[in-house]
């Protein structure tokens, strides 16, 4: 069985963003880019079956810029055997990104595509349904258990009342969520020996799928400001404090 | 102009969730001149119906009662919900942001050919909707291009609608059917006596400064006391002191609690974006230029060794 990742570079969630002076956009020049981290528990669970012998072959995939080579061969030096870029300069939005993994899923027929349940810039929590949906492969989202039974997978899902399990036919998507395992760190070899694994690189524009987005920004600005409040000498006074306002 | 207001509910009540949304719904509906339809789909869930009637500003409630709908599995309920939205030609499709409609609602709108707006915080009019990014760090205003417009609304942005006063209609919709590609197996209802993260009304998180997982049990004390929820920094996950599914932050849970109480947590940015909604927040750190203090509404420097014990006492 062949299993696609969803592969997403962007800002390491430790630096803190600004926003572009003209209110555009969040200005990510020259920051540090990384995998996104629910795409490292994808990418990580993609690993595991394959050492388990669930899986046969890893293909790491992403949407964007060349500059996704970085996390592509972050992604084979962690294990995948090879890399899938869909180039393009463009904004890519979820649906769109759904569409575009739909082509190498009709070309590569996997049994399963893993994606992290959302990614930690446009929080949109959205991809893996809309794949789903254009696929028509059955969903487990927010998944944080796995197993194989015969033509079926059986999910356990993170959900606001606690854990929901649910069996899906493959091929089906999965997306992850913080429990379904701890990634494992790159090693310097596996890092060089990445270098000589393939990435393939496929332009966006050659498809000939619509990617116009559908949602445009109008502004982006920062969150209302929470200021500094009081220092309090004691546990008496803040205790004090907190029920004159009512909070406990 | 039509507006499908999505009930979340587990076929037996309406959850509170709901309440929230409509409050969303109505403000759209006042800026487009718009109905309110609400669509109870589920299994055996006429009583959740009948008891949505009485919601005040909705014209009609839409029962979709069938087994293929009991646990509103995506891949049965999203074809439904889609021939549903062109049936009755709804514009606008609103359900909470809960882990329901986040599973359910992208792929009808991929079914579609729409895009979805999740965690709307603020509509500014029949088209333009404000939303969180880069986890509540910036706010992104959008303006959707798409005929259909489906969200999800973030509860702690809209309040409560009132539940009771109306008199809506009624309709029975057709069955669903069962795509044949998913079932529901089990449900692990978590009934511990602390509340959940994500929905507790108090907080209380330690970070590295708790220097080990088994000195978490000074903050489970805390916590008791207050029917709080407990959490914690990244730091203290990759420390090993406590399990993943604990972290609070942009890599975690992100909570809007009435009082986050955050001790020996320095306030890093991923941190920070995981908590900052909150209404109250107190931070114990020994550390007086540690940045959690920058955003803290009552800061006490001090070792938290101590004062948890003394807080423990006093409450």
């Amino acid at each position: 069985m062949k299993i696609l990742v969803g592969v997403k570079r962007v800002v390491d969630a430790y630096i803190k963003v600004r926003i572009k002076a003209d209110n555009s956009a969040v200005d990510t020049e020259k920051l540090k880019m990384v995998v996104n981290p629910f795409c490292e528990i994808a990418i990580e669970e993609a690993l595991r079956l394959k050492e388990s012998g669930v899986a046969s072959e890893v293909i790491a995939v992403s949407v964007g810029p060349d500059s996704c080579h970085e996390q592509l061969r972050t992604a084979l030096a962690l294990g995948a055997d090879r890399a899938i870029h869909l180039a393009t300069d463009e904004i890519v939005q979820p649906l769109a990104i759904a569409k575009l993994f739909n082509v190498i899923v009709e070309r590569e027929k996997p049994g399963l595509v893993l994606f992290g349940k959302q990614s930690i810039d446009g929080d949109n929590n959205q991809t893996g349904q809309m794949l789903a949906a254009l696929s028509g492969m059955p969903q487990g989202t927010f998944a944080s258990e796995l197993t194989f039974q015969g033509d079926q997978i059986i999910v356990t899902r993170e959900v606001d009342s606690g854990l929901q399990t649910v069996a899906l036919k493959l091929p089906a998507v999965i997306t992850a969520d913080l429990r379904l395992n701890e990634p494992r760190y790159v090693s310097l070899p596996n890092l060089m020996k990445a270098k000589r694994k393939p990435i393939e690189s496929i332009s966006v524009a050659e498809l000939g799928i619509d990617i116009t987005p559908r949602l445009s920004t109008v502004t982006v600005l920062n969150p209302p400001e929470r200021s500094a409040g009081e220092k309090v000498g004691s546990v008496t006074e803040l205790v004090e404090k907190l029920k004159t306002e009512g909070a406990i | 102009m039509s507006i499908l207001v999505i009930a979340e509910h587990n076929n037996e009540e309406l959850q509170a969730a709901t309440a929230n949304t409509l409050t969303a719904a109505k403000i759209l509906a006042e800026k487009t001149g718009s109905e309110i339809s609400l669509l109870v789909a589920g299994n055996n869930c006429a009583a959740v119906a009948e008891t949505a009637k009485a919601i005040p500003g909705i014209t009609q409630v839409l029962l979709a009662d069938c087994p293929a709908l009991e646990k509103q599995l995506p891949e049965n309920f999203a074809p439904y919900l889609v021939d549903l939205v062109n049936e009755k030609s709804f514009i606008y499709v609103l359900a909470p942001s809960t882990t329901n409609a986040k599973n359910v609602l992208p792929r009808a709108a991929a079914l579609m050919d729409v895009a979805q707006v999740s965690d709307v915080i603020d509509i500014v009019d029949a088209d333009t909707f404000v939303r969180p990014i880069y986890a509540g760090n910036a706010l992104e205003t959008v303006k959707s291009s798409d005929a259909i417009k489906l969200m999800t609304v973030r509860n702690a942005a809209f309040d409560a609608a009132e539940l009771t006063g109306g008199n809506a209609s009624l309709e029975k919709l057709n069955d669903a059917t069962d795509a044949g590609v998913s079932s529901f197996i089990s449900e692990n209802v978590v009934e511990s006596d602390r509340p959940e993260l994500s929905n507790a009304r108090i907080v209380i998180s330690g970070g590295r400064g708790m220097q080990s997982g088994e000195n978490f049990t000074m903050l489970e004390a805390v916590a008791d006391k207050l029917g709080a929820a407990i959490g914690a920094s990244r730091a203290a996950v990759d420390a090993g002191y406590v399990p993943n599914d604990m972290q609070v932050g942009q890599t975690g849970k992100i909570v809007a609690p009435d009082l986050y109480i955050a001790v020996g947590i320095s306030g890093a940015i991923q941190h920070l974006a995981g908590m900052k909604g909150s209404k109250i927040i107190v931070a114990i750190n020994k550390d007086e230029d540690a940045p959690i203090f920058n955003v803290a509404d009552y800061g006490l420097v001090a070792d938290l060794f101590d004062v948890l014990p003394e807080l423990e006492s006093q409450l």
